[in-house]
């Protein structure tokens, strides 16, 4: 039985958003002043490579409030269950119309992939840019300045690190944009993100199944029906 | 739309935080009209030159001037005798070498190569009278100040030709001795402009064009411009002038530094203002230098002696520079030239005389730069490389100083004889060094820092002349990271050929589902 369930809530949708907006102009102004690409003009380029940090950095901060006050951090913690029926899935069975392994709830989002790429690109990818990129900018040069356990020597290590994590960024979102079209169909997963809304298997029978939260379950449950 | 008023709000407070964070570190812009209005208020001399009875009078000889300078300004004579300009060397302290009193009567440079010998040609250029022999000449008479090539301002003042330092017979004493006053661009100009033997030889960044040149040359001196003379920025105090050239200093001091005007921040870009903590103002700010007219890049003292007829010659390119003087040899010129760039921390070596080299096959460096990325005093600055190959002696491994110049012939000097062998025997007697009867030339260098030919604001270099990919300015400096010319070529790599399989395996995945849900349909 299907219906149509109100699964992402505004906020989620607003930083989705915002999040793929500010990483995408990230990733432009970021490649010019790596030296790949010629757009805004480097000095250009720098400042506002600067102002979407910071906004990231905002975005962040609420982000994580989100998560920790809702509970939908819980969403990213990885499980072994049903991985390989889904990694069988998008190998085989997506050619042959077969259903999707994981059924989507609204207090189980995302499937056993999903969950261990959104957890790694969280807690590493993520991170791992916030933290070059503030040194990046803060960075000033050997010997100056009187915190000397802070001197950094050089500022490669940083780039490095930095240049790694925006490519990684960059193949996640070239596969992130076509698993978009995986759903039940080519544009429900897109329509989701905009509306909310999306239809799925009756939430009812998922609910009696998902034993992991039962608490969470219901404070999330009441929440959905007045969200 | 409650949410969507909500969504609104939350991304106005994110940008508007993010503006408020990134605008509180720009620095208020520098007050450039302040400090316009502060150089252009020039006061009007004190006294009047004219008016004084010791100077209404027929001066027979130079040192009659000086006499009556000093009869008044008892004092300055004692200050002059402790300057550079006076004695010809400075006290210098040189890593590796300890203190040494440094100066042309020492140091080789790879124009002319040294004084020694040949001063009375060369004290052209010193400020005194009666230089013959800067070991004879006596640094303690005052009379032999010359006050007037720094102070005449009727620029009728020129020192003759190979008279030891004595002023050209046409000059009328009187009348200059009359008009003396501030130092202006022409009093400097006349020696700092041509040293080398001509016009912007040496430097590179001064040229005879800066007497009255445009603030294209040079924004600060432009006469459509500020307008400013040389000592508005080469401040003095009891005649001891700021600034220096490392052709013949070693010590980080008495430096005139941008600063002292601009302040440390002058852009209201905060992030240009982190630049000049690393990158002196003159990287940026002088994009090209010999501007106006060339300048010498490379002399070969080791074709010189050619004659025709039994007579020197010389011959030039179609912009009337030398390309070959049998005196000297042969030359390359360059102008509107892009510096070199190196780390400088103010501090240089230098090859004194009597050294011996220990390796010729790399270019002899006569006078090191030192710095480093990692050296928290070192900074980039522009460069002129002038090379040369010079007369050396392959026995006892010393640059060879020859006697050049002698008003006649039989002297041993080259510029008369053409006689290698007798000019560097006549020459290292002449300092007390050995000369083993050997000549051969060797490969030399010296970097000239380029400070002036200052460009306007709009002409500067912009960031990616240096962070490039290719064609960055600083693609020889290699001990440091920069962002945009460098990269790792294995996180490039790796990074290219993830986001390659990444589209491919999109595209192959993309391209099966679509075959396969047509066939499915086909089939029902």
């Amino acid at each position: 039985m299907k219906q149509k369930v109100y699964i992402y809530r505004s906020f989620e949708r607003f930083w989705h958003w915002a999040q793929a907006i500010i990483i995408f102009f990230l990733a432009a102004t970021g490649f010019e002043i790596h030296g790949s690409i010629t757009f805004f003009g480097y000095q250009n380029a720098v400042k506002y490579h600067n102002i979407a940090a910071y906004s990231f950095i905002v975005l962040i901060a609420f982000a994580i409030f989100w998560h920790f006050s809702t509970g939908e951090w819980r969403q990213y913690l990885p499980t072994a269950k049903n991985m390989k029926a889904q990694i069988n899935y998008y190998l085989f069975g997506i050619f042959k119309n077969a259903p999707h392994p994981t059924k989507k709830t609204v207090l189980s989002k995302l499937n056993p992939l999903q969950k261990l790429v959104y957890l790694s690109l969280k807690i590493l990818v993520i991170p791992t840019m916030v933290i070059s990129g503030l040194l990046y900018m803060f960075y000033r040069y050997p010997q100056k300045g009187n915190m000397e356990g802070l001197n950094i020597e050089s500022i490669k290590v940083i780039a490095l690190f930095h240049t790694a994590g925006a490519f990684l960024l960059l193949a996640f979102i070239i596969v992130h944009l076509y698993l978009i079209t995986t759903g039940a169909t080519v544009t429900s997963n897109l329509k989701a993100m905009i509306t909310g809304y999306e239809e799925i298997e009756s939430e009812e029978k998922k609910i009696n199944t998902n034993d992991e939260f039962p608490e969470e379950s219901k404070i999330l449950k009441n929440e959905v029906g007045h969200a | 739309m409650k949410k969507i008023i909500i969504s609104v709000a939350l991304l106005g407070l994110v940008i508007a935080v993010s503006i408020g964070i990134l605008s509180s570190k720009e620095t208020e812009q520098n007050p450039l009209s302040l400090l316009q209005a502060k150089l252009s208020d020039k006061p009007a001399p004190s006294v009047d030159h004219t008016k004084f009875a010791v100077l209404k009078k027929k001066f027979t000889s130079p040192q009659q001037v000086t006499a009556a300078c000093i009869s008044c300004h008892t004092e300055r004579a004692k200050e002059v005798m402790k300057s550079n300009h006076w004695n010809w060397e400075r006290e210098e302290y040189i890593e590796g070498r300890g203190i040494v009193y440094l100066g042309k009567k020492n140091a080789i440079n790879n124009f002319c190569i040294g004084t020694e010998g040949n001063e009375e040609s060369c004290a052209k250029c010193h400020i005194g009278y009666g230089m013959k022999n800067s070991k004879t000449f006596s640094y303690t008479d005052s009379t032999n100040i010359d006050c007037l090539v720094c102070h005449d301002n009727t620029e009728t003042y020129a020192k003759g030709n190979e008279k030891g330092g004595a002023p050209d017979v046409t000059v009328d004493l009187s009348n200059v001795a009359q008009h003396v006053g501030e130092p202006k661009r022409s009093n400097c100009g006349v020696c700092h402009f041509f040293g080398g033997g001509g016009n912007n030889v040496k430097h590179g960044d001064l040229d005879k064009a800066m007497f009255d040149g445009p603030k294209s040359i040079d924004i600060h001196m432009g006469t459509d411009g500020m307008n400013l003379q040389c000592v508005d920025c080469h401040k003095t105090e009891k005649h001891n002038i700021s600034g220096k050239m490392y052709s013949l200093s070693s010590m980080n001091r008495n430096r005139v530094e941008c600063e002292e005007c601009h302040t440390e921040s002058p852009h209201a870009d905060a992030i240009l203002n982190q630049h000049t903590l690393k990158v002196a103002c003159q990287t940026c700010h002088i994009p090209t230098y010999a501007k106006a007219n060339a300048t010498k890049l490379d002399w070969d003292w080791s074709t010189a002696g050619k004659l025709k007829n039994g007579e020197p010659y010389e011959e030039d390119d179609k912009d009337g520079n030398h390309t070959y003087l049998s005196i000297k040899g042969s030359f390359k010129w360059g102008n509107n030239l892009k510096p070199d760039y190196i780390w400088f921390n103010g501090t240089a070596s230098h090859y004194l005389l009597g050294d011996t080299v220990a390796d010729t096959t790399v270019p002899l460096v006569l006078n090191p730069l030192y710095g480093s990325y990692q050296d928290k005093d070192s900074k980039i600055i522009p460069v002129k490389i002038h090379t040369a190959r010079q007369p050396y002696d392959p026995v006892t491994k010393m640059l060879i100083q020859p006697k050049l110049f002698a008003n006649k012939k039989g002297e041993g000097a080259f510029w008369k004889d053409f006689n290698w062998e007798r000019a560097a025997d006549v020459g290292m007697k002449d300092i007390d060094l050995p000369f083993s009867g050997h000549i051969s030339f060797i490969r030399t260098e010296m970097y000239w820092p380029v400070n002036h030919m200052v460009s306007s604001k709009e002409n500067s270099l912009t960031c990616t002349d240096c962070h490039s990919r290719e064609n960055s300015r600083l693609s020889g400096m290699n001990d440091f990271y920069m962002p945009a010319r460098d990269y790792s070529p294995f996180i490039e790599s790796a990074g290219g050929w993830l986001l390659l399989l990444a589209l491919a395996g999109v595209f192959i995945h993309g391209t099966i589902r679509l075959i396969s849900s047509r066939k499915m349909k086909k089939r029902g």
